[in-house]
């Protein structure tokens, strides 16, 4: 099997109301920070077929994988700017999106 | 003969100066709203797959974006009645959360829609007599028009009864439901060109005929996105009573010859660039002539129903000038700078154009929140009998306010942050709403325009600088129009970084040109330092009155290259 160039996490959109969702070990997360970390080429593939049947199931849409780096505590950041705005809303708007959501919980990271 | 009843559409209490819906648009409305109640239901219910559901929903003007579905409805010709802006604010609160965008297409999108709520928030545009059908897809989409329509004082004829004529052709027309690509329409009737009809696939201008009679010069072929046209003249004078089969005849060619092996060059643009003009237009006529025009034969008698409902609102006899606006503007220098920039000439003495910007100091360009969409209702239903107008500048429009009640509505709208005096100035800024909400993006451009925004804040200055349009795209589609910007801005993606293209010399009228790039790309914070240089330069070049477009076509792109590379080599990085 062969290691990634960036690890990866599997993002999707909620099919009931197209928020960001994250793959992770008991399934959808709307915090990245939860998603399941693939580091080799199996274990994309893995995720990816997981996302599969996920489609199949009528539970997302517009499943695709999505490079990440790691954080001291082994959480994983996007490494793109276009998933950066999808871990949050929008920047334009701190008061709307999951931004809002973690500053209301007093995670405002 | 026509499936509309007239007697149907008159009804007491109702605004006299758009079209109101009768028994056949109502069922014809609802039917469409039942239907993709149902199809929602199966989706949701896993009867449907993505794939199968994707082309329906996107036909009623759903999208899926960055953080949640997107709901575009459409503002037919960019006409509102003050009810339905209440409706439209009401939805906001109830579905979305309370505020929309008001797009470059004189559209209203809504960022937040839940998938399971849409079939009840298009049963609430029902009511007021809108919807979302046909404001994406590859069909013809939502026809816009002149935002001063039936007000303005250079205007010929009002656009908006053949807006309306088209706009009814135009639905679910089974033949152009699947072209090779969208398709855009504007439609103007002015002398001044306030709809950017050359840069549409199809752009019209009401003009009179040789014995004075009215028709239209046709425009085919202009547009921006990826590869930027000035349309051309394809017709200098279609008779009204052809406008439905020429149009037809020219539907038909692109749905014949247009490409559908590259989505990128399936536009009608390309067709008429690739094949010639004349080449299209003898195919075209070719077609007109050989086609039973029959079905499309001009209906005098649905036309001028239609045009009734764009009937003036009575007006009152007023003297050309206010003494009461006069002394406003003595007393209150704020109002008198709202009142020079934001208000325009109307065609009935004693009346005023209002033109609201929804542009203020580091805002987002377009957005509206439910209480200022409410506080625009209420205005238009006190100052304007109830009508207000969405410009493709992303600004509403009060066509019909009296010259005494200006400054009580400029204190109603001011309490309402709604009286930023910069329409048509460089804060008035088009912007697409870019990486933070569109999927398609590549970069932000609402950031960007904040950013230039907060840079020209003092009106006074701006007021110096004149008229100079700032159009901003995220991404190539150039939904913020930036190649007809005097200055656009094109964000990319650049080695995994926002980056930033700058072109000069774009305009959107009957001069239309598409802009020139400057050079390389910028960072997003650089860009408002850049366009400082140009201003400067721009002023420090100007003849008299001159305008930004002017100074740069008399002295040419290159002159403003050079000042922009002496500037990067004085350390501005540019």
């Amino acid at each position: 099997m062969a290691l990634l160039k960036n690890p990866q996490i599997l993002i999707a959109s909620d099919l009931r109301d197209g928020e960001a969702l994250f793959l992770g070990a008991d399934g959808w997360a709307r915090d990245h920070k939860s998603a399941a970390v693939a580091r080799d080429s199996q274990e994309a593939a893995a995720l990816e077929a997981r996302g599969k049947g996920e489609i199949a199931a009528n539970r997302v849409v517009d499943v695709y994988l999505a490079d990440v780096g790691l954080e001291a505590d082994g959480s994983p950041t996007p490494l793109h700017y276009r998933e950066k705005m999808r871990i949050k809303g929008p920047s334009v708007r701190p008061d709307l999106g999951k931004q809002a959501r973690a500053a209301q919980s007093g995670d405002a990271k | 003969m026509t499936a509309h009843d007239p007697q149907q559409a008159a009804r007491p209490n109702t605004p006299t100066t758009t079209y109101l819906y009768d028994n056949y648009d109502t069922a014809f409305v609802r039917e469409r709203v039942a239907e993709f109640r149902e199809q929602v239901r199966r989706r949701l219910e896993g009867a449907t797959t993505e794939e199968e559901f994707r082309p329906f929903r996107l036909m009623n003007g759903l999208y899926l974006q960055l953080h949640a579905y997107m709901l575009r409805v459409a503002i037919p010709y960019g006409t509102l009645t003050a009810r339905q802006m209440r409706s439209l604010a009401d939805i906001a609160d109830k579905w979305d959360k309370g505020y929309g965008h008001f797009t470059t297409r004189q559209n209203l999108q809504f960022n937040w829609p839940k998938l399971v709520d849409v079939p009840d928030i298009l049963e609430a545009l029902a009511e007021v007599e809108m919807h979302a059908i046909q404001t994406s897809g590859n069909c013809i989409r939502n026809v816009t028009a002149d935002h001063f329509s039936g007000v303005a004082a250079d205007e010929y004829e009002d656009p908006r009864p053949t807006a309306e004529f088209l706009r009814q052709w135009s639905s679910l027309h089974s033949e152009f439901s699947f072209l090779p690509r969208k398709f855009k329409i504007a439609v103007s009737g002015a002398a001044q060109d306030r709809a950017a009809v050359k840069v549409h696939d199809i752009g019209l201008r009401v003009v009179a005929g040789p014995g004075g009679e009215p028709g239209y010069e046709v425009y085919v072929g202009g547009g921006l996105g990826r590869s930027p046209f000035v349309g051309k003249v394809v017709r200098e004078f279609l008779p009204r009573e052809d406008l439905l089969a020429y149009l037809e005849a020219i539907l038909r060619v692109y749905n014949r010859f247009g490409r559908r092996d590259n989505k990128y060059k399936a536009r009608i643009k390309i067709l008429v660039h690739e094949t010639g003009l004349d080449q299209i237009r003898a195919e075209v006529e070719a077609e007109f002539a050989a086609m039973d025009r029959t079905p499309f034969a001009h209906d005098a008698e649905e036309f001028a129903r239609i045009a009734a409902f764009f009937a003036p609102p009575p007006y009152e006899t007023l003297p050309a000038q206010s003494e009461a606006l006069q002394s406003a503007k003595r007393e209150n220098p704020a109002f008198a700078a709202f009142a020079e920039v934001n208000v325009s000439a109307h065609k009935i003495d004693g009346y005023a154009i209002v033109t609201v910007s929804l542009k203020p100091t580091g805002g987002i360009p377009g957005d509206a929140t439910s209480a200022q969409m409410r506080v625009l209702a209420d205005a238009s239903e006190k100052f304007g009998f109830g009508e207000l107008r969405v410009s493709h500048e992303q600004n509403i429009v009060l066509p019909h306010v009296k010259k005494d009640d200006l400054f009580a509505l400029w204190r109603m709208l001011d309490a309402a942050g709604l009286a930023t005096a910069n329409v048509g100035l460089l804060t008035d800024i088009i912007s697409c709403p870019g990486l933070d909400y569109c999927s398609l993006a590549t970069a932000r451009s609402i950031p960007i325009a904040q950013a230039i925004s907060r840079r020209f804040k003092d009106e006074e200055r701006q007021r110096e600088i004149g008229r100079l349009g700032i159009k901003i795209s995220g991404c190539i589609n150039a939904c913020g129009h930036h190649h007809v910007g005097a200055i656009g801005v094109l964000g990319l993606e650049k080695k995994g970084q926002e980056s930033y293209q700058i072109t000069l010399g774009g305009d959107p009228s009957l001069s239309a040109s598409v802009g020139e790039l400057l050079g390389p790309g910028v960072g997003a914070d650089q860009v408002a330092d850049v366009i400082e240089h140009i201003v400067d330069f721009y002023l420090s070049e100007r003849q008299g009155e001159e305008r930004f477009i002017d100074t740069w076509r008399r002295l040419g792109h290159a002159r403003f290259k050079d000042v922009l590379r002496r500037e990067g080599e004085n350390g501005a990085d540019i």
